[in-house]
Order: C-alpha cells, then sequence, then structure tokens
C-alpha cells in the first residue's frame, strides 16, 4: 500500500480507531464518537448506585490481569466475601471502569441462592485505567476494590 | 438463534454451590466505532441474561458495551433439586436467545 | 507507532544483513508459548474459548444437506471425528486434479462444487470457518504431519521465498521478526515465531474467528507489503511452507491469540 505518508498516517490511524473497537475520544484524541469516561463520570456512575449511603472498602475482590495483552476481551472476575445467607447475603454487585467511553460494564443481581459470590466475565477496557467492583449487601451497605490495569495493543493491525 | 453453550454439572449434591458458564455468540456492537464514514455503528448488545431455576430466577445480568464479544458470564448457585436450568438472553432490536439444561440433584 | 518500531529495528539488524535462518526444531514454540496466563487459561478451557461457539456451529453444519445433490458432509464422510481425524495436520495438502495444494477451506468448497453441487461458501464467512474450526478439532493434539515430498517443492520454495524476501515499504521479511528476533518486543507485544498451529483462531484483536489467511494479510498491511487476495496461490504457498516450518508441533485449533 504505497501511498504519501500524511495519508497512510491517517489511514493507519482510522484503523487503530475501528480495531480497537472503543473508538471514540478515548485514550485516542479524535474527533470521532462521544466523549469518553471520565473519573467524575465514573464517580457519577458509581453514585446511581450506592446513593447518599458511604463506600466502605473492602470485602470485594477483583481478579483481572495487571498486563492485559488485548483491551478487546480481558477476563475478570469479582468475588465477595459473604456468607450467602437470607440475613446477610450479597445483594449485587457492580462494575465500573474510568476511561472506557461509558462507565458501566456490568450489573449483577445475587441473592442468597447463589451460595458463593464469583462472577466471571470478559470485559472490553480503552485505555490503561482503574477498574471498580461495588458489592451491595443486603444490609443496606456497600463495599469496593479497585485495580489498575495497563493495556497494550496488539501490534500488527488490520487493513484494508 | 445465535449459538449459546451453558456448561453446568449435570449431577450434583444438595447444597452444593456449583459454577455455571454461560457463554453466546453475539458481536456486542458498542455504538462507539466509526464506520467507514467516521459515523457511529448503531448499539448492538445483549442487555440482560436471567437464569432460571425450576422457574424461579436465580440470577440476572445487566450488560453494558464493555462486555467483550461473544458475552461469556459465569457464576454460582446452590444446588436445591432436580430439574431444569434456563437462561434468557435478551438485546438491541429485539435480540432474544433461550437455553435450557437439566440438573439431578441428589 | 508501529513504523516507527520497525525502522528502530531494521537499524538494528543492519540494511543488508541476511536472514539468520530456520529456527532449530527443538526450539520452535508455538504462540501459546508467548500468551499471558489468562489468555491461556481462555484456550485450554472448552467451556471458556469463545471459538468453541464456531465449533458448534460446524458440528450443526456438518449434517446440514445442502447443494443441488442435497447431501451434507456426513453422508460421505460420516462422524468426522473418526473421519477427520489428522486431517487438518496435513493441510494444505497436493490435489492432484489441480496439480497444486489447496488448502482446508478450498478443499471443503471442492467437495461442496464437485459432491454436494452447492456454491461455494466465501472466504472468512462464518460458516467456512465454523466448518474449518469444526475439521480442525478433530485433529486437536496430534502433530502437524506436511512432508517435503516431490510434488510440494517448487510450492514450498515459493513459500520459502515469500517467507525470507524483504518486501514492502519497510522493506522486512517475515522472517527477519519470526526466524530472527521472535521473542522480542514489537509495540508492546511479543514477536512470536509465527507458527500457524490453531487456525481458524479466536483472535481477540478480531473479536471473532479468523483464517491464517486473514492473518497473514494481518501481517503484510502491518509490514506496509502488498496483500494478496483471499485464495491466491501466493497465499496458499506461504500457508504451506509455514505448516512445514510447524511439522510436527501439536495443533491447537481452536485456538486463541491476542
Amino acid at each position: 500500500m504505497t501511498r504519501a505518508d500524511g495519508t497512510s498516517q491517517r489511514t493507519r490511524r482510522r484503523f487503530l480507531v475501528e480495531t480497537a473497537a472503543l473508538a471514540g475520544a478515548a485514550g485516542l484524541g479524535l474527533d470521532s464518537g462521544p466523549a469518553g469516561a471520565t473519573p467524575a463520570s465514573m464517580q457519577a456512575a458509581i453514585r446511581n448506585v450506592t446513593g447518599e449511603a458511604k463506600l466502605n472498602k473492602g470485602r470485594v475482590k477483583i481478579d483481572v490481569p495487571a498486563l492485559i495483552e488485548n483491551g478487546n476481551a480481558v477476563p475478570l472476575t469479582v468475588s465477595c466475601e459473604s456468607p450467602m445467607t437470607q440475613e446477610d447475603h450479597v445483594k449485587a454487585l457492580h462494575v465500573f471502569t474510568e476511561k472506557n467511553p461509558q462507565p458501566n460494564v456490568i450489573g449483577v443481581h445475587l441473592g442468597p441462592r447463589a451460595g458463593r459470590t464469583s462472577v466471571s466475565t470478559r470485559i472490553r477496557l480503552a485505555d490503561t485505567q482503574k477498574i471498580v467492583a461495588v458489592a451491595q449487601m443486603s444490609d443496606g451497605s456497600f463495599w469496593s476494590d479497585e485495580v489498575e490495569v495497563i493495556v497494550t495493543l496488539a501490534a500488527c493491525l488490520e487493513g484494508a | 438463534m445465535a449459538r449459546a453453550l451453558i456448561n453446568a454439572p449435570a449431577k450434583a449434591k444438595r447444597g452444593e454451590a456449583i459454577e455455571i458458564k454461560t457463554m453466546i455468540s453475539h458481536m456486542m456492537e458498542t455504538g462507539f466505532r466509526p464506520d467507514s464514514t467516521g459515523r457511529p455503528i448503531a448499539r448492538d448488545i445483549i442487555t440482560e441474561l436471567v437464569c432460571k431455576y425450576n422457574g424461579e430466577e436465580i440470577f440476572r445480568a445487566e450488560l453494558f458495551p464493555a462486555i467483550a464479544a461473544n458475552p461469556f458470564l459465569a457464576f454460582f448457585t446452590v444446588a436445591t433439586e432436580s430439574g431444569t436450568l434456563s437462561f434468557e438472553w435478551t438485546g438491541d432490536n429485539g435480540f432474544s436467545a433461550t437455553e435450557s439444561v437439566n440438573i439431578t440433584v441428589e | 507507532m508501529i513504523a516507527a518500531a520497525a525502522l528502530f529495528l531494521i537499524a538494528l539488524l543492519g540494511a543488508g544483513a541476511a536472514s539468520a535462518g530456520e529456527i532449530p526444531l527443538a526450539e520452535r514454540k508455538s504462540g501459546y508459548e508467548f500468551m499471558g496466563r489468562e489468555t491461556r487459561a481462555m484456550q485450554d478451557d472448552d467451556t471458556a474459548n469463545p471459538a468453541m461457539l464456531s465449533v458448534l456451529d460446524g458440528e450443526t453444519l456438518w449434517q446440514r444437506k445442502d447443494g443441488s445433490a442435497a447431501k451434507s458432509c456426513a453422508d460421505c464422510h460420516g462422524d468426522a471425528r473418526t473421519s477427520m481425524k489428522g486431517v487438518a495436520a496435513r493441510y494444505p495438502a497436493f490435489d492432484a486434479g489441480r496439480g497444486r495444494p489447496v488448502d482446508l477451506e478450498e478443499r471443503v468448497n471442492i467437495c461442496r462444487a464437485e459432491k454436494q453441487q452447492a456454491t461455494p461458501l466465501a472466504f472468512e464467512s462464518k460458516e467456512l470457518l465454523a466448518l474449518a474450526a469444526y475439521v480442525g478439532r478433530q485433529s486437536r493434539g496430534m502433530p502437524i504431519d506436511i512432508a517435503d515430498e516431490a510434488r510440494i517443492k517448487p510450492f514450498l520454495q515459493a513459500g520459502r521465498d515469500m517467507f525470507t524476501e524483504r518486501q514492502g515499504q519497510l522493506n522486512l521479511s517475515c522472517a527477519q521478526c519470526h526466524d530472527d528476533n521472535w521473542g522480542q518486543k514489537l509495540a508492546g507485544a511479543p514477536i512470536p515465531q509465527g507458527h500457524p498451529t490453531g487456525y481458524p483462531i479466536y483472535r481477540l484483536e478480531w473479536q471473532t474467528l479468523g483464517s491464517l489467511q486473514r492473518r497473514l494479510r494481518n501481517c503484510l498491511f502491518g509490514m506496509r507489503a502488498i496483500s494478496y487476495p483471499y485464495g491466491a496461490a501466493e497465499m496458499v504457498n506461504l500457508e504451506l511452507y509455514l505448516m512445514w516450518r510447524a511439522r510436527g508441533m501439536p495443533i491447537e485449533t481452536p485456538a486463541v491469540r491476542p
């Protein structure tokens, strides 16, 4: 694909955007697509869940690779310490990100029938950023964990 | 219907917490990706997965565009009685898929 | 970003440096070994490997009657678990009628045209990849079996030439990265040796299953070299060389790669 440097640069940028599958401003500084999430919008999304209640640190654990080979499919497990009885159980788990185009990742509704609080999935991460998990307990309290992850892209991106 | 894959034990002991793994083929188009003209391709994702154990809901997940394509979701439930675990995925553009597996509880 | 890294690499290697030569057989490593722990776990677990969805589709397609002959693959080949065992491990294979090697996807379409009287499935179509994944899965664990026999010699050489010749705007050869600099980093990711042990693969970058030809086209694009269309003879020659280069290594289909 022999083109003048200028055009190939623009084309390559566009493919970087397309193949990252989370195009938009997040992390790439391009003007196509909506603005990405910010720490403020993530806090707003979290507050949407917790309301005015205090967010305690602990009891929740995020398991995610520290160095991510490809942000398109990142294995994530969120687990929580809880006896999971009728009187004392996890009602819901919520996951948020700081720099994805929007802050919500998943919301899971559980209950005493779960037996174990451990949910695994694969998520998309647009950039090196913070992931936050919030657990809502049956007693109305909220607990959280947060991790920082580094995201690298694949080396040879797709072309026409 | 989209291809779905469920992995759950066929047999379990009463009271045992069993792991259920689910996977379904779906592009999970985020709504943020631009097409060749630069306009975002419309969002098209699975938005919910509900699992019922003999008709009673035991798990519900709300999915957002940040969930990777071909959504994989694994969770636990207590094996209470023999019967059927049913799964229903719903999403944008009227997407709907169902799957079910049987379980024998001793 | 990528061009800069590659140019740096070229500077390191020296402008006229010839390839250091093939990787000794005992030192060959699958791309699996260059992946992180979690990506490997994704491949190893059939209940979590996203490619398994395609394998299941392939299993359904294997039974589906198609074409004006209204035949299914199963009608001639029976249970794939028996009849297809070891087949993917020896493709690309020489097709006597055509006088050249064909890859597995081409073979499926030849069968469709000649035996089922059905239209060919498009390259990279969901159906063709599903069938290739299903057939490939039946060879999982078996060693790649391509022998340097007389009939394939000229095609193998053509593939080897493509692999070792410098090409494209960056004047890079495949060998410079995959024979001489495997294990080193390029734009943050380790350079694998380039053995096609697990195709079709679920590439996280693609978010779907794809063929070896698709991966090669990605590479050629990354190298700023001329890419060949799907099904081109050049592609099959290169596939043949790569599979021969990986001879004896176990098939991993369907693999997961970043």
